[in-house]
């Protein structure tokens, strides 16, 4: 097992839905996915994001895109012009999702290219 | 008329304010069929319907009017045709600006359409009358709790309308709140004689328009991977090569920046997917769980196995109103103790504001110290400690238009009577601005009708 941070086995891309955010995960590999699929579950995601989402975390999957796609609830400060937040969109939850730290298994980290 | 082997479409517009450079570029530098752009957002209309009850003449796109004197003389020689939401929420006097400039060039014999029916502010009352509560899709709140507030209401309108109006001739089709996955599907339609029923082929499509509706996002703009990326100055603005059985390539032009690869069409894929199984339209459920990718190429990925579903009964209403007021400034305050001087800086405000009687909620204000991780707020970021400078960013919102006010009132004195090093205020006060809500719904599909009327240059 070796700790690295998400964005190592993933990318990631997010953007608002309703007063809540969409946080694409895509794997960078076939094992990743299988490994994050087990592992990134909505309440890891919703634990490392609990300064920014309020709300619950739903989850859902995308075997074809390698592709978890989370939506956090209650995560732009009401959402639309309504906000008053920097990021009141979540374009930025993405790469808050890939800084979470994992430990990963060599097997994994090694069927996994580099960005 | 010969069936073409595949249709080139493009998409030249992510959003209203999206680069002109994308559209004008995408009809200079190299083969197109069709040039679709998308300029609406749910607050948009809102913003519309305000500037055409001042103006009659107002409420759509100018910007689409501006960009069609620019391409004009090029997608009249090449034949392209362009289907854009730029109506806004008066798409006849878009036309009327639009012909205006067909004249100004001298171009004749270009047909202009209109799509109506998807505005129907004027018709709540009706559609309650009929039995429709347009309750909030999120709340399940009725309409009534905020109709004397209603600003706008709009019902998303599908492909259909659109291949209607190509049908008859159009070469630049004008709608209004049409959903941009069907600025897409409409040609498609169109060309390939596709009909209701034929869920797979529109659901493919749908993932085509899906693909391509924010511009540059799925040619290499906004990707996680973004130092991979060459010359995005010079970005590509994405084009589907789609044929009749339903299988399409993403692709653009050659020579152009940014890049094509299954990881950044896998991302936009993404972008706002919802439920990736039941991704709903007013033309059909795609499921997003089936489409396959294949790069085929450089710059090109191949899409193909995508299913679909039948539609719902129902339109989606995007109804938008007033909520208040908020109000919002910041100042920039330099170190040395940058990050502790605008802790002291944001709690000076709110102590004087109080001081004279004016009290806002949690829920009501908002401080932010950019510098010091707003955006990744309580995660660990490597490198961080204390910024040289930070910004203070700070808000209120509230019903109470005055006090709103008042709030903006306090900053800038921070200047003289704060703490050394705070600068960076331009603008003027903080003034309050209107807070715009959206509210979805949805209403039954047989209370809405579009009609497609042409107009000749």
């Amino acid at each position: 097992m070796t700790k690295v941070q998400l964005s190592r086995i993933a990318c990631a891309r997010s953007g608002d839905k309703g007063e809540g955010s969409n946080v694409g995960v895509i794997a960078r590999s076939d094992a990743a996915y299988a490994f994050l699929k087990e592992r990134l579950t909505a309440d890891v995601v919703k634990q490392h994001m609990r300064a920014i989402n309020f709300g619950g975390v739903k989850r859902y999957e995308a075997d074809n895109l390698r592709a978890l796609n989370f939506i956090l609830l209650d995560s732009l400060g009401g959402g639309g012009s309504a906000s008053l937040k920097t990021d009141a969109q979540g374009k930025t939850h993405g790469l808050a999702v890939l800084r979470l730290e994992l430990d990963v298994p060599q097997s994994v980290l090694d069927a996994t290219p580099n960005a | 008329m010969q069936k073409k082997e595949f249709v080139r479409i493009a998409n030249g517009q992510g959003f209203w304010g999206d680069s002109i450079l994308g559209p004008v570029r995408l009809v200079n530098e190299g083969p197109l069929d069709y040039l679709t752009l998308d300029y609406l957002a749910e607050v948009t209309m809102s913003i519309l319907q305000k500037q055409r009850s001042r103006d009659p003449r107002k409420g759509y796109a100018t910007d689409f009017v501006a960009m069609i004197d620019r391409i004009l003389p090029k997608i009249v020689e090449k034949n392209v045709k362009v289907i854009a939401n730029a109506g806004g929420v008066n798409p006849l006097a878009c036309k009327d600006a639009v012909l205006a400039v067909l004249k100004k060039h001298g171009v004749t014999g270009v047909k202009v359409a209109v799509i109506e029916g998807d505005d129907v502010l004027g018709r709540l009352d009706e559609l309650a009358a009929k039995g429709e509560v347009l309750a909030n899709m999120d709340t399940g709140a009725p309409l009534a709790t905020i109709r004397d507030r209603v600003t706008s209401a709009n019902v998303y309108i599908g492909a259909f309308p659109v291949a209607e109006a190509l049908a008859q001739g159009a070469q630049i089709v004008i709608a209004g709140r049409l959903t941009d996955p069907g600025l897409v599907l409409g040609p498609l339609v169109h060309e390939f004689g596709w009909k209701e029923g034929q869920w797979d082929l529109l659901a493919a499509g749908t993932m085509a328009g899906h693909i391509v509706e924010c511009g540059a996002q799925c040619t290499g703009g906004n990707y996680t991977d973004w130092k991979s990326v060459p010359d995005l100055a010079r970005v590509g603005y994405p084009i589907v090569e789609c044929k009749a059985d339903g299988t399409f390539t993403v692709t653009k032009h050659e020579g152009t920046g940014g890049l094509v690869n299954v990881s950044t069409v896998s991302h936009q894929l993404v972008y706002e997917m919802g439920d990736p199984q039941n991704y709903i339209t007013p033309d059909c459920i795609a499921d997003f769980t089936s489409i396959r990718l294949k790069q085929d190429g450089k710059d090109r990925v191949h899409c193909s196995g995508v299913k679909g579903k039948p539609a719902t009964p129902t339109y989606k209403v995007s109804a938008s109103y007033e909520d208040g007021f908020k109000a919002l400034g910041q100042l920039t305050i330099s170190g040395p103790d940058a990050l502790a001087k605008a802790k002291l800086c944001a709690e000076i405000v709110w102590k004087r504001l109080e001081s004279d009687g004016f009290h806002y909620a949690p829920e009501e204000r908002l401080v932010e110290f950019v510098g010091a991780n707003v955006c990744h707020a309580g995660i660990d970021v490597a490198g961080g400690g204390e910024p040289s400078e930070v910004v203070l960013r700070m808000g209120v919102k509230g019903p109470d238009e005055a006090k709103v006010d008042r709030f903006g009132m306090e900053l800038v004195p921070l200047v003289t009577s704060g703490p050394p090093g705070v600068t960076g205020f331009a603008g003027g006060r903080p003034k309050a601005a209107e807070i715009i809500s959206y509210w979805p719904a949805l209403v039954k599909k047989e209370l809405v009708s579009t009609k497609v009327s042409v107009f000749g240059s």
